[in-house]
């Protein structure tokens, strides 16, 4: 039997080797990137993604969070950085994942070649809520996505509706500004996702709710019921304040 | 005292056959009640107990794994919230690797090795003892405190920041933590008796090249041990430090790093699923042998192969860290030395296939796990060659392909082995055959139960389902595929539970089975079924790889020892030529008292770091009388 | 199955020494096990090391003296050593018990000043990692002398009683002596870590 076997071990051997080498090349084809990247940074929470673009000057600087915007047809480079604990960056139909590891900056190109919505879930057991982590990243034809980074530079635009008005003056005189950013008022918090143009996102709390205004009053109203242990609390509004607060959230386009 | 006396001391040859078996009883026998059940040093009694409660251990495990089902099967189901199923698939992860896949190998070679080199005790017998019951108090320790509602929830491996002080609130990380310390003790303390039992025990005559393969693959698993676990020990502590006295190794804001757990972890925990599987290669061998009528083929690649397996995987750790960020060329070395690992495993498993091919087969029980195991052993082989890409892994790490490519490899390369294994050595050690019948209904429903359970996950996982999620929404694709997993895991279960009710009826009630019911080459089985406490009345002589096939008639063997006082005979690592005929401890409840005083300190030490220092002290009284020497004949020099 | 007489064990001593001995084997094993142990915490503190942009963090050197000082005591204690080995080897029981208490001795003065080496470190454990990691190192050590000089004191009273003179507590003392010289060893590569990188 001596010579089956030694021949199946050198197939094998065979095998393996050219495997090894398949992969090594692939590693070397999947390298993208260059000084033309698009930059994106992305900070991980628990349980949720923060989305910073910082463009090429301060003025064009803002954040967003969970829905993360590209452009068709360019080289897109992921900043990624650990906040708390570990996570993981990924979106299966553009590119394998990378983690966020607090103390270790690390990095992820990806390119789409076609438009459309792609969806991604933290890909590290990361706690309470890992499975409750999902986002989305929406690749845009150039001018839709130039028109979409102008839309998001703006600040948020002061209404004229009556029960609009009111939502916001729930929402600046309860406990959100202690933690929610809406650039263009007096609310700066930073410990929770900039809320800026939160209406306008197609999803809140990361992938659990298509946004509208029945389910940013639902999650309003009891955080804990449909993530339970995420980081917002409970905040008691009566059901007045809800109706205004959540018309005000959801008139954020 | 040199023996001056020699006179006075009874020899073997002063007596009759009975005679002799009545006196060596009485030296070596454990007495009944408490006092003999907590004092035993028996390797035999000890690992009867080690085995039947590692198995216990995989049936809780098992429950927990049924309820991950059950909440999985459906999208937002509500069985579990997240902060309970944190903890159950915790607990089904450390479980599963830390209480039962290496306790259960290692509880297995406690009871053969001894009886299968030809000597009648384990080497440290009383370090046996405080073994185990190290073993217990661990597996106490966590189930308790998941029962108490603080058990660990930071998944099996414990990632920090995750398990940090900032971020695991209580005391739970430190249940998982402290735990490791009483398992790992108690498995290298193991792995130093079986290398010193193979080592220095062996029967005259049985040369290195002589050695069964299942005691082969039992030294290099337990060198492996040796080298492996004071890395997951170094990491443990350093966890604890972290969280009870402010240490910063993992803190990256004072200097310290994230990732070094990771490397600490991993430079253990790869290795140590070799620990689960080279024992079951061993045993793979032992049955194919047996099976196959005839000794195994390739004796020498075979043992090449568990050297070269053993070596090899000390260099795969960083293949769990492939997208963490480390450089893509020295993450390249790894996907090189994780495919080269499957050569040897390529090389055994020819081998066997050779040997069955040239021999003889008997399909019965055993050897129909073994056929099982070959196909799902390979099948996991073959997603781990996958998995070992970097690119590829990008995609599927941390998903359920992983999930099904390492319970592929965990359930066909260990579980189906030891199952064949229990069926094959349960008449040893019980004296009673388990049921043929049943055999072949636990081993169908096992093995398509298994297949049907976990082949879909390699799906699932690239349908982007990722892993360790307590639930997946309505819009996933994912919920056929996970109703069905979970359906036929009740298949995979049913199959487990007839597995179980046959050996609790077989061992009260199967077929007497005589000395040697599989016509076995093996010295275990030249001895009564099941042994007595002494195991072999004279210590065997052999002079061949396969002793009881070559000499069928009668057993070479050796005499002049004491029947007065325990002794047994060791013999060069080389050659085995005897050297001396050592004395083997008696009875002894120090080691349980010292057991005591270790858990009580370890567990004391989860609260209060002064534990370490006020809490040693017992444990050095306790120690202090284990080794204090009785002036019983075994201290005669 | 019927026996055949092949062999007479009854010449054969009712006890090895050395390599014939399952102690020393033992004792061995132990050896492989700890000094894997120390090698991957010295392992720990050169990645840290690698990480940080300066070593130490934060902190001033350590004081040379108390650790040199511990660093003279050991290895000078291998000759004492050396000698007890030889004379337990010979089966020699007044000249064992003198040098076990003088092994005694030698175990107890590397403690006393190791009391000071601590705060010598200039640094907390709780500082930072490279202060985690230098009093880990010093810790792990000084638990084995801590082992080592039990056991030793243990066998010194051993060897005053009626079981001392044994040819299995001779070679307990080896065993000891030999567990001693690991410890000794063992102790260079984190003397040379702990004080003399931080001076490169």
């Amino acid at each position: 039997m001596t010579i089956p076997v030694a021949s199946a071990v050198t197939v094998s051997v065979i095998i393996i080797g050219a495997f090894t080498l398949a992969s090594f090349n692939t590693t070397r084809a999947l390298n993208v990137g260059g000084s033309d990247d698009f930059i994106i940074k992305i900070r991980g929470l628990q349980w949720w993604w923060d989305v910073e673009y910082p463009g090429s000057s301060p003025e064009q600087r803002f954040q967003t969070a969970n829905e993360i915007h590209i452009p068709v047809g360019r080289n897109v480079r992921f900043q990624l950085e650990g906040i708390d604990v570990i996570h993981s960056f990924w979106v299966p139909s553009l590119a394998g994942k990378q983690d966020l590891i607090p103390g270790r900056p690390n990095e992820l190109s990806v390119r789409a070649e076609r438009p459309g919505v792609y969806r991604g879930q933290c890909a590290e057991f990361c706690g309470m809520q890992h499975a409750h982590m999902a986002f989305f990243v929406i690749a845009d034809e150039p001018s839709v996505f130039e028109q979409w980074l102008r839309a998001q530079r703006a600040l948020a635009a002061p209404s004229s509706d009556a029960e609009v008005l009111a939502g916001q003056q729930v929402f600046l005189s309860k406990s959100c500004a202690a933690c929610h950013m809406i650039r263009g008022t007096s609310a700066t918090g930073t410990t929770g996702p900039d809320l800026t143009h939160v209406g306008g996102r197609q999803y809140i709390a990361a992938g659990l709710l298509e946004t509208t205004r029945g389910s940013l009053a639902a999650w309003i109203a009891d955080p804990q019921t449909l993530k339970p242990g995420n980081n917002m609390p409970m905040v008691p509004l009566s059901s007045e304040e809800l109706r205004s607060v959540s018309a005000y959230l959801a008139s954020l386009k | 005292m040199m023996d001056d006396a020699k006179s006075k001391d009874q020899r073997d040859s002063d007596f009759d056959r009975p005679a002799l078996e009545a006196g060596l009883a009485s030296i070596w026998k454990t007495p009944a009640g408490l006092w003999g059940a907590l004092a035993t040093v028996d390797h035999k009694i000890i690992g009867q107990r080690y085995i039947v409660t590692a198995f216990a251990f995989l049936a809780l495990g098992g429950v927990l794994a049924v309820l991950i089902r059950i909440q999985l099967a459906q999208p937002e189901a509500r069985l579990l919230g997240p902060d309970r199923y944190n903890q159950i698939f915790t607990m089904h992860g450390t479980n599963m690797m830390f209480l039962f896949a290496v306790p259960v190998m290692e509880a297995m070679a406690v009871y053969l090795i001894p009886l299968m080199v030809g000597t009648r005790n384990i080497a440290f017998p009383r370090l046996n003892a405080f073994s185990y019951w190290m073993f217990l108090a661990g597996g106490a320790l966590l189930w308790i405190a998941f029962a108490l509602d603080m058990g660990p929830d930071v998944g099996w491996f414990a990632y920090v920041p995750l398990s940090g002080p900032q971020y695991a609130a209580g005391k739970r990380a430190d249940m998982w933590a402290q735990m490791i310390t009483f398992t790992e003790v108690s498995a290298l303390a193991v792995s130093v008796e079986i290398v010193v039992t193979i080592f220095k025990q062996r029967a005259p005559g049985m040369s290195l090249d002589r050695i069964p393969l299942f005691v082969w693959s039992m030294l290099v698993t337990s060198f492996v041990v040796i080298l492996a676990m004071p890395a997951i020990m170094i990491a443990s502590t350093s966890l604890i430090l972290d969280r009870l006295i402010g240490t910063h190794f993992f803190n990256p804001a004072e200097g310290g790093d994230v990732l070094l757990w990771q490397h600490l972890f991993w430079f253990f925990g790869h290795p140590e699923v070799y620990i689960i599987f080279l024992p079951a290669v061993g045993m793979v061998s032992t049955l194919v042998a047996t099976f196959a009528r005839r000794p195994v083929f390739g004796y020498l690649a075979l043992v090449m192969a568990l050297i070269a397996t053993a070596v090899l995987a000390f260099g795969l750790w960083v293949h769990h860290m492939f997208v963490t960020g480390l450089p893509r060329l020295g993450e390249s070395f790894f996907t090189a030395s994780s495919m080269a690992i499957a050569i040897p495993a390529g090389v055994q498993i020819f081998c066997w296939l050779a040997t069955l091919w040239d021999g003889k087969p008997v399909f019965k029980t055993p050897l129909l796990f073994v056929i099982g195991f070959m196909f799902t052993f390979v099948i996991g082989g073959l997603s781990g060659v996958m998995v070992a890409s970097v690119p590829f892994d990008t995609q599927v790490h941390d998903t359920y392909f992983v999930v099904a490519h390492f319970h592929y490899v965990l359930i066909g390369g260990a579980v189906f082995p030891l199952l064949g294994a229990v069926y094959y050595w349960f008449p040893k050690i019980t004296g009673r055959m388990m049921s043929e019948r049943l055999g072949r209904w636990s081993f169908w429903l096992i093995f398509v139960g298994f297949n049907l359970t976990f082949f879909p996950m390699h799906i699932l996982g690239l349908q982007g389902m990722p892993r360790r999620i307590y639930t997946y929404q309505p819009d996933m694709p994912w919920h056929g595929l996970n109703l069905f997993v979970s359906g036929c895991a009740l298949i995979l279960t049913a199959g487990f539970l007839v597995f179980f009710v046959d050996a609790i009826r077989s061992a009260r009630r199967g077929e007497p089975a005589g000395d040697n019911p599989w016509d076995a080459p093996t010295l275990e089985w030249a001895t009564s079924s099941p042994p007595p406490s002494y195991n072999f009345p004279f210590i065997p002589v052999v002079e061949g790889s396969n002793p009881l096939w070559e000499q069928r008639e009668t057993l070479a063997v050796g005499g002049g020892m004491r029947v007065d006082r325990r002794e047994l005979i060791i013999t060069t690592v080389g050659a085995a030529e005897a050297e001396a005929r050592e004395a083997s401890p008696r009875n002894s409840i120090w080691p349980f008292w010292t057991a005591i005083a270790t858990s009580v300190m370890l567990i004391w030490s989860i609260f209060s770091p002064w534990a370490v220092v006020w809490g040693s002290i017992p444990v050095a009284i306790a120690l202090i009388g284990w080794f204090w020497p009785e002036g019983t004949p075994e201290d005669d020099s | 199955m019927r026996e055949r007489v092949v062999a007479d064990f009854s010449g054969l001593p009712p006890h090895g020494m050395h390599t014939a001995s399952p102690t020393w084997w033992g004792t061995l094993a132990f050896m492989l096990i700890e000094g894997t142990g120390f090698a991957l915490a010295i392992a720990v503190y050169l990645y840290l090391m690698s990480l940080a942009t300066t070593w130490p963090i934060n902190s001033p050197r350590p004081n040379l003296l108390p650790g040199t000082l511990v660093t003279l005591v050991l290895v000078g204690s291998v000759v004492p050593n050396y000698l007890i080995s030889r004379w337990a080897e010979q089966q020699d029981l007044p000249k064992v018990q003198f040098g076990i208490i003088v092994m005694s001795l030698l175990g107890i003065v590397p403690l006393i000043i190791r009391f000071f080496e601590f705060p010598a470190l200039n640094v907390n454990w709780d500082s930072n990692a490279y202060g985690s990691i230098v009093w880990t190192l010093l810790g792990l050590h000084t638990t084995h002398i801590i082992t080592d000089l039990v056991d030793t004191l243990v066998l010194a009273v051993l060897m005053f009683t009626r079981h001392g003179d044994n040819p299995r507590r001779f070679g307990d003392v080896q065993d000891n002596a030999m567990y001693w010289n690991f410890v000794v060893l063992a102790w260079l590569p984190i003397y040379g870590c702990v004080y003399w990188i931080p001076q490169l």
